[in-house]
C-alpha cells in the first residue's frame, strides 16, 4: 500500500479539486515517520525528475532536520542534487527559526561561520517560524521560482507539522495547509506528524485535511510495567526495528478503506489476513499446526459413533444386526435399542450393551445441577 | 581499572573503541532517569571520557544542578582533575545557578536568557581550531532546572534546546542532556519530555529494578541507540571511585 501512497501524490491534484493530501503519523513507541517521510521524498522526487509525475518541483520545508539531511539523502539515493536545483528547493526552517543568530549578530561579536551559508543555491533560510502567513508566501514564491507561473504544479513535503503547531495556534497552521491544498498551483502535500506531542483534537484536526493518513504503530504493545521487565524489553527491541503501517485513504466518493501491512527497516510487506498478525508468534516447525477451510468442513462432518452428537437429536448406532429402516418400524424413533447379540460386527464398531431397559439415554443435561453446594 | 567495568555501558554507546574523533559527534545523547535512581553517574562517566588523555575532547558543561565543586569532587574520585582540565581549556563551565529569565516574551533579550547563552556557547565553539569542533560536547545539568530557570516556559527551553541541535549540525559536535522522568508523569501528555524523546539520537534511561530495592544492584539502564539500530539493558551499582554495568544474573 505504499505504492497507493507513491501513486496518489505522483497522479497529484485534478483540476478544481484539492491536492491530496498525506499525514504520516507516528508515537514514541513507534517512531519511523521520519524514516517513511525520506522515502515518499526520495520516490516521489525520482518521479518528479523522470518527468513520471503531475508535479514539476519539489519544495522541502525543513524545521527539524538541516537541509544538507535532505540534499544527502537525495544524494544517497543516487541524484545529481547539484543539477537539480531547478526541480528542489528546501526551505530552511531549521539553522534559524526564530532570528535569535541575527538579534546576536547585532549586538555581540557574534560570527556566522562561512559553513551557513552552505548549501545555498538549494536551500533559503526563513527566520519567523510564527508568522504562518509570511511562511506560506514564502512557500509559494520558492515554488514558483521552481516551475514558473501559470499552470505548472509543485509539491511540497513539510518537516515537521509538530514544529510548526508549537509555534503557531493550530487554527493558523490549518488555514495554512488549507490554503496550501487549493492553491491551484500545488499537485500535492505531506507532512509528518508526531501524534502523542499534541491534544486529539489537534491531531483530528490535521487528519480531517488530509486526504491520506498513514500511521505507524508499535507490531507489539508493550504491557504495563517498565521496561526492564523481560517480557517488554524484547518488545521494544522488535519494536525498535518493526511496526505496523496503517493506511486510510478518503476516496473521493467518502468511503475509506484500510490496509495492514508490516514495515521492517522501510520494507513494506503485505500480511495476508487479520488472523495472520500473530504468525511471527506461532513457533515454525515442519509440520502444519493449521486446518485448511477443506479440512475444517469435512471435521464438522464427520459422525461420531456416540449415542448422540450433543445437538439434542438421538442417533441410531448401526450394528451390523439389521437394517436401520428395519429398526425404525419396530419402534418410535425417539428410544435406545438394546443390542442383543454381536454376531456379524463389522470391524471398527462401537457396540454399546446397555445395563438395562430402564436406563435412561444420555442427555444433555449437566447431572450435577440438583447439588446444592 | 575503571575502563573493565563500564565497558557495557561504553559498548552501548560505541566508546569502547577509539574515542577520537568522539564517536558521539553530531549526536544528541538523552539521559532519563527518576528519584529512586539518578542518572547523574552517566553524566559523570561520559564526562569522564570526554576528557580522557587519549583525545583533545573540549567539553562545554552548563550547570543548573550544581556549583563546579560538586563536579570537581565527584571526577577527582573517577581520576580526572577538572581543575587542570579547565585550566587548558578543555573545560568549560558556565555555572547558571543564578540564571532567571525575564518575564514573557517581550522579555527575551540578547543580552539575557538563553539566547545569551546560546551565543556564549556558539562564540565558545567558535573560538577554538576548527579541527576541534567535532570533539566538543556540550552537557547539560538539567532540563527541568534549565525549565525552572525560564521561568516554566517549556517552549522556550525547546527553542534552545533547538538551537544547540542546529550547533550539532553546524559544528558536529555532541550534546548530552539530562532530564527526570518523574517529574512529568503526573502530566497527561508530558510533551516536554517526549520532544526529547524525539530529538534523541541515543536514549538512556535509568529505572529502578522491576523487583524493588536491592542492596548488589542499584537499578538498571536501558540504552536504545538510534542510530545502531541497537537496544542494551543492563544493571548497574553505583560505587565510591566506579560504576559497575553488568548483565542480570551477573554481579
Amino acid at each position: 500500500m505504499a505504492e497507493s501512497i507513491y501513486r496518489a501524490l505522483r497522479d497529484g491534484a485534478l483540476e478544481g479539486e484539492l491536492a491530496p493530501a498525506l499525514t504520516i503519523k507516528d508515537s514514541v513507541a513507534s517512531p519511523f515517520a521520519l524514516q517513511v517521510f525520506s522515502h515518499v521524498i526520495s520516490q516521489l522526487f525520482s518521479s518528479i525528475l523522470a518527468g513520471k509525475s503531475q508535479s514539476r518541483g519539489l519544495v522541502v520545508v525543513s524545521f527539524s532536520r538541516s537541509p544538507s539531511f535532505y540534499l544527502d539523502l537525495l544524494k544517497n539515493k543516487g541524484t545529481d542534487v547539484a543539477s537539480s536545483n531547478k526541480q528542489i528547493q528546501i526551505l530552511d526552517c531549521y539553522s534559524d527559526p526564530l532570528g535569535w543568530k541575527d538579534q546576536l549578530a547585532g549586538s555581540r561579536n557574534f560570527t556566522a561561520l562561512s559553513n551557513e551559508a552552505m548549501v545555498s543555491s538549494n536551500a533559503i533560510v526563513f527566520r519567523e517560524v510564527k508568522h504562518m502567513d509570511k511562511l506560506y508566501n514564502s512557500i509559494i514564491e520558492l515554488g514558483k521560482g521552481l516551475v514558473g507561473g501559470g499552470k505548472i504544479r509543485f509539491s511540497i513535503a513539510i518537516d515537521s507539522a509538530d514544529e510548526m503547531l508549537r509555534h503557531a495556534p493550530v487554527s493558523s497552521v490549518a488555514r495554512l495547509l488549507s490554503n496550501l491544498r487549493s492553491h491551484d498551483q500545488i499537485s500535492s502535500i505531506f507532512w509528518l506528524l508526531h501524534s502523542d506531542l499534541h491534544e486529539a483534537r489537534v491531531t483530528a484536526v490535521l487528519e480531517y485535511l488530509s486526504s491520506i493518513v498513514a500511521s505507524l504503530e508499535p507490531s507489539h504493545q508493550l504491557a504495563n510495567g517498565q521496561r526492564g521487565d523481560l517480557e517488554n524489553f524484547s518488545l521494544i527491541k522488535h519494536n525498535s526495528k518493526k511496526g505496523k503501517f496503517h493506511v486510510r485513504f478518503k476516496k473521493r466518493n467518502g468511503r475509506s478503506e484500510e490496509v495492514h501491512i508490516e514495515q521492517s527497516g522501510i520494507n513494506f510487506a503485505s500480511l495476508p489476513s487479520e488472523g495472520a498478525i500473530n504468525q511471527g508468534l506461532v513457533p515454525k516447525v515442519q509440520f502444519s499446526l493449521q486446518l485448511s477451510e477443506k479440512e475444517r468442513i469435512d471435521k464438522a462432518n464427520v459422525v461420531l459413533p456416540f449415542e448422540h452428537q450433543g445437538n439434542g437429536k438421538p442417533i441410531q448406532i448401526y450394528d451390523g444386526r439389521r437394517s436401520l429402516v428395519d429398526s425404525k418400524h419396530e419402534r418410535p424413533v425417539s428410544a435406545v435399542e438394546n443390542v442383543q447379540t454381536n454376531e456379524n460386527c463389522g470391524s471398527g464398531e462401537i457396540i454399546y450393551y446397555r445395563d438395562s431397559d430402564d436406563e435412561m439415554p444420555d442427555s444433555d443435561e449437566d447431572p450435577d445441577d440438583d447439588l446444592d453446594i | 581499572m575503571n575502563q573493565r567495568s563500564s565497558n557495557l555501558l561504553d559498548e552501548a554507546l560505541g566508546l569502547d573503541q577509539v574515542i577520537e574523533p568522539w564517536p558521539l559527534r553530531g549526536r544528541v545523547v538523552a539521559i532519563e532517569d527518576q528519584v529512586e535512581t539518578s542518572g547523574s553517574f552517566v553524566l559523570h562517566h561520559l564526562l569522564k571520557r570526554s576528557l580522557s588523555p587519549n583525545s583533545s575532547n573540549v567539553t562545554i558543561f552548563i550547570a543548573f544542578s550544581q556549583p563546579f565543586s560538586h563536579y570537581d569532587r565527584i571526577l577527582r574520585k573517577l581520576g580526572c582533575n577538572l581543575v587542570s582540565q579547565r585550566d587548558n581549556s578543555r573545560f568549560f563551565f558556565f555555572d547558571m545557578l543564578k540564571l532567571q529569565c525575564p518575564d514573557g516574551d517581550e522579555g527575551i533579550t540578547p543580552e539575557g536568557g538563553l539566547i545569551a547563552l546560546y551565543g556564549k556557547i556558539h562564540k565558545t565553539i567558535s573560538a577554538l581550531p576548527e579541527i576541534s569542533w567535532k570533539n566538543v560536547s556540550i552537557i547539560i545539568d538539567d532540563l527541568s532546572l534549565m525549565e525552572v530557570a525560564a521561568n516554566g516556559s517549556s517552549d522556550y527551553v525547546l527553542d534552545f534546546l533547538h538551537y544547540c541541535r542546529t550547533l550539532t549540525s553546524e559544528f558536529d559536535c555532541s550534546l548530552i542532556t539530562l532530564n527526570h522522568e518523574d517529574i512529568y508523569s503526573s502530566e497527561d501528555r508530558p510533551t516536554f519530555f517526549i520532544q526529547m524523546e524525539y530529538l534523541a539520537d541515543i536514549l538512556i534511561k535509568a529505572e529502578p529494578l522491576a523487583t524493588g530495592l536491592a542492596t548488589d544492584v542499584h537499578g538498571q539502564l536501558t540504552v536504545s541507540n538510534k542510530g545502531r539500530n541497537k537496544v542494551s539493558n543492563f544493571h548497574f551499582k553505583v560505587k565510591e571511585n566506579v560504576v559497575e554495568c553488568f548483565y542480570p544474573g551477573r554481579s
